[in-house]
Formats: structure tokens, C-alpha cells, sequence
């Protein structure tokens, strides 16, 4: 944006949002989080309905069906590159489309009628019935649909209520979601599931197969993924989710209250893990088999972490000498993301100038300052013009983040790399790691910036 | 996707299964980009907006920016006004746009917000301009948003001075590409015609990267043009779904004739645009355009032994559909399926008595469709072309149907939102891609002893 357009002081910010910006060493007070967004801001932000849509939607062969007009469910449909090795179910699009005689005269016997036709196509093992703002707003009432469905078809119906309106932070949609697994998940009746050896791996959505990766790395030294939450998986393996020892935690705003949860109504503990980089899947891994403490298992996950390391540090030195000091910009959804590429960028030896969150909590933002060098910037909740603000003022080389930034940063003249729903290539574990720093090399160091300096020179 | 089509018979009589529409919002965010130094707003949630924002970024990779009410559940309950004036207070407080094009959606519709007096009771800084358009997302679709936002503008914004009308046009372009709007005014600056064109998102959305960004480019209809439309004698209304509706407002507020065109995509779409100006401004047509014209139809005799007779499905918004199935008949290919994903009976009228003046029986055209029901017909009786927005690969690839991308939205190839598929340019375009896709197909599936080097 040309300075002309920002307000007189020059600065990007209305002075609401300046406790929401602090700079590392200089600020003494607490960053002010997870705030409502101001009305008339251009947030980065999106709504409940976004949040339940992505933790939900990679249930392989579940049917999804969005209670509301079109708009919600073409803009959820197959956009989170979640992969399967089963069921395609879940990439079809679902929708009541919802027209002004339903917002009337309510909406409740067409989505009977809509999960009706559903279950006599496909006789999915679960249907997901997300409601959105103006079947909440109507007062559809979904559960009772959903309960009377059920018994009809003798199926799962689960309601997920994500009307938009209830909040324009997607972790209230995360915790919808999570009430929606955690009911998917409950033994009938009398029924219980048998405790194995096994571990749930809860916050992993299996982009670019990233879970496949984790997998065959805990199947190398002796571990069996029961189900993961909710990367590839299925209502019958979700629904034996009680029976792991232990669950592991990844992305942690969408899945620490599931964690809790299944601790308390399970008691399987749970721990943290994060597969993003070569120095955190190692520690994960010696985490994992620490818990279990057998001494072939911590065997077992030495030889593979020396191996691996062994394999790809040759490879990451030379793409740490190519991005040795050059400046790094992040922004995405949650801290989680954020830590995970704060550390890789470091081990490439890249200077962290800025970094951001959408839904990040005041106890991650302290926990992400004592990872950052003093003078970074950390902000909650950006608009665009104080993105692009900082991103000048700090010189950066290269930021990551998601869809709306990449064309920002891209116009700024900045490398991207995406650390979101968007990436094909699976960023997790040791070749993870690789691909992570070959993607922001490509892009940081791309010919074509040469381009733009040429067409510098020519005027 | 593959298991889309469940074997036996299948039921679906209601709700939609993978949609070929999205909701109205979008097109009137996608309309309001179209005005110099606009920001559009979204009167309703959060994920409204960052949706719109997102698909529209997805197909034109620039940045789109918009701004919105931020809906929480207090605001839903006590309804929108204080988010809309706060927003309006804001808004040109922090990114102070020359004008605010407020769109609703499903939510505030619903509560019933009562937008012009908001509006009016707003603080609006002097010399900015804030307008409006309801846009309802259980009605119509995303070219329904569209056409109510170019319909906006004019009752807020056009104005007849008086009696004489200015020898200038006005174009009402549709829910086209950026470069297809740049390619209508290269071929009206040829004509020699002096137009005003709104919406216009070139220069808007297909920037050049210059390491400078711009929140609101150089490109777009200003608001004084737009205001100077009511001066103008005549308005080209390309698309009867996206642009008719503006075109008659503007002829009833300020009495500037509008003549209803199709989308020029194809040859006589086209050739119609040229001599509706030729017509009405006496103009010479310049020998280049007739040498771009001669040159379509060189190129369609040396490649339509590569297309003729071949069956083909197309969907997509309703005004592209009319004027590509146009094209397509010229081509002498035969639509056997027509689909658009936007309500209205007139799209299905419109396209069935082309098909009849065509002499072609059997094919089905269907508005307020949806893709099952399009997989579902090319499952029972096959097709040799599917041409559609990127949602269509799914079935190409379920059903092994060679497949071109048009229309909106294209979100896994680029470069499309540039290269325009109106004008005669635009034809040379498509029958490229058309007669690549068969060439190709033909490339990949035929015997070692049939491959050909010369086609």
C-alpha cells in the first residue's frame, strides 16, 4: 500500500492494535491475543465453520454435509490436500443449498431429506452435518435432525455446530469438531474398546502424506499408529481410538482438548510432538520411545535418527550455506506452525525477524518470544498493511505462510513458502526437513528475482 | 471423487452434490474490485470474507483485499448496525479507499439489517461514497451478486447531467478475466469509440510485480466515470445473467439505450460487439480487426477436421455458457451437456433453441445443476471434450475425458486470468486448447503404428 493511504502518523496500525505488535527485548507488557477482530479490519482471520471444516474433513470415508447455502460448502470443497489411501468420500462436496423458503420456513426437513439420499448412495459409515450461520441464526435444530437420522438409518449422524457467527476464531471451530469426534468415538452401550500397545497421533491431517511418513518411521522401530486425528483416517479406525496407550499431540490448538479428553474419559496420556524439522523429529521420536522404555525400541530409534540424520544433514548444510543470514517472515494459522518453522529456518541459519499468528494464545506467544532473537516483531491477528509494513521495514528475504500471503509477499518482491493447507509436498520428518529447505532455497533464491532488479536498472 | 457415482439407481432430488456455483457475495466482491480505489466490505462473519478473499487470490494469484463486519454472536443477536458503522469509521480511518462497496451476506440478510439507513446515519468522510447491494446467499449465485453489484453502482453512482448525451459508450464487461477486459478495450480503442467500462479489474488483479505493492492499484472503473456512464448514449450489456439487469437500471435512471449482448466469446458474439458499435457510432471497422477476424476463420478451416462432429459437455457461469455453446456450433461440435450451476429458466430456453436452430436433438441443458448429476450423464452416454472450471477435472479424470479449463474458477493452472477468450483473439485461444486436448488424447491413447508426426 503507498504510505499515502495509511493514517497521518505514518504508522499502518490503528492505535487499537498496538498491544497486539510487540518487538522481543523492547516491549515489557504481554501481547494482547486472541482478541475479537476489530469490525471493518482486513483480517486474515476466518470463522468457526473454517476451523470444524479442516480438522473434520480428512475423514477419508465419512460423508460431509455442509447445512446452509452454497457459499460454505464450495469454499471447503477438497481444498485441504489431505490424502487418503482408502476412501475418496471425503472430497465430494456436500450441500443442503439452502434457499430463501428454507431461511423461512426453516431448513430441518430438507437436510432429513439431504442425509435421507445420502445414506441410500452411499451408506457412509458416518455423516458429518456442520451447521453454518444461517441454519444456527434460523434455529435449525441439527442435533435432533441428526439423533432421528441416526436411529433411522442406523448410522453415525453427527452434528457439528460451526455457525460462522459464534466466532471469528477458528479454534471455536477446532472445539466443535472435537466435541463432534469425541461423540463419533464413545463406545455404545456396554461396549468397550480393548487397550493395545498401540498410539493415536492426534493433530496430524496427513498433508502430503506427511503421516504416512511418521508412520513408517514408528513402524521401523516397533510402534503401530492405531488412528490419527484425522489424517487418513476412517470412522471404523476412529472408533477404536480408546483402545491406544498413548497419544501423541501435533497440532496442538486444534487437538490439546481432545488430548484432555481422552485422557479423562480414556486415561490414555498424552504427550507433544512435532515432526516439522530434523532436530524435532528426532526428539519426538526419543520421546515416543522413551514411554515406552523398551530397551529394542530406544535401539531401534538411535540407529534410524543416526541414519537419517546422517543421510540428510550433508544435504541441509548445503542449502544452510546458500541461506546463511538471510531474513525470514512468518504468518500462519497457529503457534504450533509457527514453532516448528521458527526452529527449521534456524537450523538453516536464518535470521527470524517477524512472526505472527491468526489464533495464537498469550502463553504461546510467551513461549514463542523466548525462541526468538531480540528485535523481532511479533504481532496477532495482522492485516495486510501491517504485514507488508514490517516485511518492508525488516528487509525480509522470505516469508511463510498461507494462501492470502503468498501473493503479498510475492508483490513485495519476497520469496514464500507455504507452510499451510496448500502444500503438496509432505514437510514432515527428516526428508520433510529437506524438502522444506530446497522449497524455501527455490524460492528465496530464485533467478527470477534478477528479473526485477534488471527492470531496476532499465529505468 | 472417483466413487462419486454409486452403482444401481441413484436418488437426488434435492441439495447439491458438488456444486457448480458458489454464493452471491463472491461476484459482488469480485464487481466492487472493478472500481478504482475500492474496498469492498463484507457484512457478515469473518469466514465470509476470508473465503471470498481466498478463492478469488486462488484464480487470479494478486492479492485481493476486503474488509468485513466481524460478526460475533452479540452482533447476531442485536443485529449489525453499530459493526457496519464502526467498519465504516474504520475502513477510511486506516485504509482509506476512495469508496466502499458494502455487500451483505446470508447472516445479516437473515437478521434483516436495514442497509440504506445504516448507511445514511453512517459517518462518512466528505468526498468518499459508500454503496451498497443486498446479497443474499440462499438466492441466485455468484453472478447474482455480481449483476446486483454492477446494478449498485449505477443507482448510487451514474447521473445524467441532462438532455445531451456525450458521444461515448458505456460496456458492462460481466464476470470475465481481467484480460479479457483488456481486450475489449483494445478492440473498442481500434473502433475509435470513446467508452467507460465497469467493473474493470485489469490493472486491478493482473498487476505487474514491481516489488511495490499497491492496496489499490492503478487499475478500475473511477467513481467519476462511473458517474459520467449516466451521460453516455448507449450501453453494451455483455451477458443477459450478469449485465442486462445494470444496463436496464441505467436506461431507466438516466435514459442511456441499452442494447443487451451476449458475451463476445466466438466468432459471431463478437462479430456482434464490433457492428453493435459500428451501428450505433457510424464508425469504419479498421482493417486489422478484419485481418484478426480473416485469420479465426483460416485457422478453424485448418483445424476443424480436428473437432467436427466430436461430442462435448460444458459448464460453467450461464453467460459464458450461452456464447461458448455458440461457438461450439460454429465449430460444428455438438454440446450434448449444458450445465450452469445458477438458477433461471431463461439459461436453459436460451441454450435448447440454439441447439434447435442447430438442428441437434437429445442433449440435456439444465440450469441450477450441480456436477453429480453433469458425471452422472457422462457416465451413461460418454463424451469426447469436457470444457469447464478446474472442478471439472475430477470427472475428467474419473471418466478419461479430455478436458479445458474455462471460466470461473481456475485454481490449478495460471497465466489463464491474462489471456483473454473474448474477441477474435480470444477464439484462436480456445480452439488451440480445444484442438490440442483432442490431439493430445489421440497422442497418448493411439497404437505405436498410428502415431503420427504430422496432425
Amino acid at each position: 500500500m503507498d504510505t499515502s493511504s495509511v493514517t497521518a502518523d505514518g504508522s499502518a496500525c490503528i492505535s487499537e492494535r498496538q498491544n497486539s505488535i510487540l518487538t522481543t527485548g523492547k516491549s515489557k507488557s504481554s501481547i494482547h491475543c486472541a482478541d475479537d477482530s476489530l469490525a471493518g479490519s482486513v483480517s486474515q482471520r476466518a470463522c468457526v465453520f473454517c476451523g470444524a471444516r479442516v480438522v473434520l474433513n480428512p475423514v477419508t470415508d465419512a460423508a460431509h454435509l455442509v447445512h446452509g447455502p452454497i457459499g460454505c460448502a464450495t469454499y471447503t470443497w477438497d481444498i485441504r490436500g489431505s490424502l487418503s489411501s482408502g476412501s475418496e468420500m471425503y472430497r465430494n462436496s456436500f450441500s443442503t443449498d439452502m434457499k430463501e423458503r428454507d431461511v423461512v420456513f426453516g431448513g430441518e426437513k430438507k437436510l432429513a431429506t439431504c442425509i435421507d439420499e445420502i445414506v441410500s448412495k452411499y451408506h457412509p459409515p458416518a455423516i458429518f452435518v456442520y451447521s453454518t450461520c444461517v441454519s444456527g441464526m434460523i434455529g435449525d435444530d441439527i442435533i435432533a435432525v441428526c439423533k432421528a437420522a441416526s436411529e433411522r438409518h442406523a448410522t453415525d449422524v453427527i452434528p457439528v455446530e460451526s455457525s460462522g457467527f459464534l466466532s471469528g476464531n477458528k479454534v471455536v471451530g477446532y472445539r466443535a469438531a472435537a466435541i463432534a469426534l469425541m461423540q463419533l468415538i464413545k463406545p455404545r452401550e456396554g461396549e468397550t474398546v480393548e487397550k493395545t500397545r498401540k498410539l493415536n497421533f492426534l493433530g496430524e491431517y496427513n498433508l502430503g502424506g506427511e503421516k504416512w511418513v511418521v508412520e513408517r518411521y514408528l513402524r521401523e522401530i516397533g510402534i503401530e499408529i492405531n488412528v490419527a486425528f484425522t489424517g487418513d483416517s476412517t470412522v471404523a479406525a476412529l472408533k477404536q481410538a480408546p483402545g491406544a496407550c498413548l497419544n501423541l499431540v501435533q497440532c496442538t490448538g486444534s487437538m490439546h482438548w481432545v488430548a484432555m479428553s481422552l485422557e479423562q474419559e480414556y486415561g490414555t496420556p498424552y504427550q507433544d510432538v512435532n515432526f516439522f524439522g530434523s532436530a524435532n523429529t528426532a526428539e519426538s521420536l526419543r520421546k515416543i520411545a522413551q514411554f515406552y522404555g523398551e530397551p529394542e525400541i530406544i535401539r531401534r530409534t538411535e540407529a534410524l535418527i543416526d541414519r537419517e540424520q546422517a543421510r540428510i544433514q550433508p544435504v541441509l548444510q548445503k542449502y544452510r550455506k546458500k541461506l546463511a543470514g538471510k531474513r525470514a517472515a512468518i504468518y500462519v494459522g497457529g503457534a504450533f506452525k509457527a514453532v516448528a518453522i521458527i526452529r527449521q529456518l534456524k537450523e538453516l541459519g536464518m535470521e527470524i525477524v517477524l512472526t505472527g499468528t491468526q489464533t495464537g494464545k498469550k502463553e504461546e506467544y510467551d513461549n514463542l518470544s523466548t525462541l526468538l532473537d531480540p528485535g523481532t516483531i511479533i504481532i496477532d491477528d495482522a492485516n495486510p498493511a501491517e504485514l507488508e509494513k514490517f516485511l518492508l521495514e525488516k528487509n525480509v528475504d522470505v516469508m511463510a505462510g498461507g494462501v492470502k500471503e503468498r501473493v503479498l509477499a510475492y508483490k513485495l518482491g519476497i520469496g514464500f513458502v507455504d507452510h499451510n493447507h496448500d502444500r503438496k509436498d509432505g514437510l514432515a520428518g527428516f526428508d520433510g526437513a529437506v524438502r522444506f529447505a530446497r522449497e524455501v532455497y527455490v524460492t528465496t533464491c530464485s533467478p527470477v528475482w534478477g528479473q526485477l532488479k534488471a527492470a531496476g536498472r532499465r529505468a | 471423487m472417483l466413487e462419486c457415482i454409486p452403482e444401481g439407481s441413484v436418488v437426488h432430488t434435492t441439495g447439491k452434490i458438488n456444486p457448480a456455483k458458489t454464493c452471491q457475495p463472491l461476484g459482488a466482491m469480485y464487481a466492487a474490485l472493478g472500481i478504482h480505489g475500492c474496498l469492498p466490505h463484507s457484512h457478515g462473519s469473518q469466514g465470509c470474507c476470508a473465503y471470498h478473499r481466498m478463492h478469488l487470490t486462488r484464480h487470479f494469484r494478486d492479492p485481493v483485499l476486503a474488509s468485513s463486519s466481524s460478526f460475533t454472536e452479540g452482533a447476531s443477536v442485536f443485529g449489525g448496525a453499530a459493526n457496519l458503522k464502526t467498519s465504516i469509521k474504520n475502513v477510511f480511518a486506516i485504509y482509506n479507499p476512495e469508496i466502499m462497496a458494502v455487500h451483505t451476506t446470508c447472516l445479516s440478510e437473515t437478521i434483516g439489517d436495514d442497509l440504506p439507513n445504516i448507511i445514511k446515519t453512517a459517518e462518512i468522510p466528505e468526498g468518499k461514497t459508500v454503496i451498497h447491494v443486498n446479497t443474499p446467499s440462499y438466492q441466485g449465485s455468484h453472478i447474482t451478486g455480481f449483476s446486483g453489484m454492477c446494478k449498485a453502482m449505477v443507482s448510487y453512482l451514474a447521473q445524467s447531467d441532462g438532455t445531451t448525451k456525450k458521444s461515448q459508450m458505456n460496456v458492462l464487461p460481466g464476470f470475465v478475466n481481467p484480460g479479457d477486459m483488456r481486450e475489449i478495450r483494445r478492440i473498442v480503442d481500434l473502433l475509435g469509440v470513446k467508452m467507460i467500462m465497469f467493473p474493470d479489474t485489469s490493472n486491478v488483479l493482473d498487476t505487474p510485480l514491481t516489488s511495490k505493492y499497491q492496496m489499490y492499484p492503478e487499475g478500475g472503473a473511477t467513481v467519476t466515470e462511473i458517474r459520467d456512464a449516466g451521460n453516455s448514449e448507449v450501453t453494451l450489456a455483455l451477458g443477459s445473467f450478469a449485465s442486462h439487469d445494470a444496463a436496464n437500471v441505467l436506461q431507466d435512471k438516466c435514459g442511456v439505450t441499452g442494447i443487451p449482448l451476449k458475451l463476445p466469446i466466438g466468432i459471431k458474439a463478437t462479430d456482434d460487439f464490433i457492428m453493435a458499435i459500428k451501428d450505433w457510432f457510424g464508425v469504419e471497422i479498421p482493417a486489422s480487426l478484419t485481418l484478426e477476424r480473416g485469420q479465426v476463420v483460416d485457422t478453424l478451416i485448418d483445424t476443424h477436421f480436428h473437432y467436427q462432429g466430436k461430442r462435448v459437455a460444458i459448464f460453467g457461469d450461464p453467460d459464458h455458457m450461452i456464447a461458448l455453446t455458440e461457438f461450439l456450433l460454429a465449430m460444428g461440435m455438438v454440446p450434448v451437456y449444458v450445465l450452469t450451476g445458477t438458477p433461471g429458466k431463461a439459461f436453459e430456453t436460451e441454450i435448447k433453441k440454439m441447439l434447435e436452430d442447430a438442428g441437434i436433438t437429445g442433449s440435456r441443458v439444465k440450469a441450477e445443476g450441480d456436477l453429480f448429476e453433469l458425471q452422472q450423464w457422462i457416465k451413461e452416454a460418454p463424451v469426447d471434450l469436457l470444457i469447464g472450471t478446474s472442478y471439472g477435472k475430477y470427472i475428467a479424470r474419473a471418466e478419461d475425458v479430455p478436458f479445458v479449463r474455462f471460466g470461473f474458477p481456475i485454481l490449478d493452472r495460471a497465466v489463464h486470468p491474462l489471456m483473454p477468450v473474448v474477441g477474435y483473439r480470444g477464439c484462436l485461444r480456445l480452439i488451440e486448447q480445444i484442438s490440442n486436448a483432442l490431439l493430445e488424447r489421440r497422442d497418448r491413447d493411439c497404437l505405436d503404428e498410428d502415431f503420427e508426426l504430422v496432425l
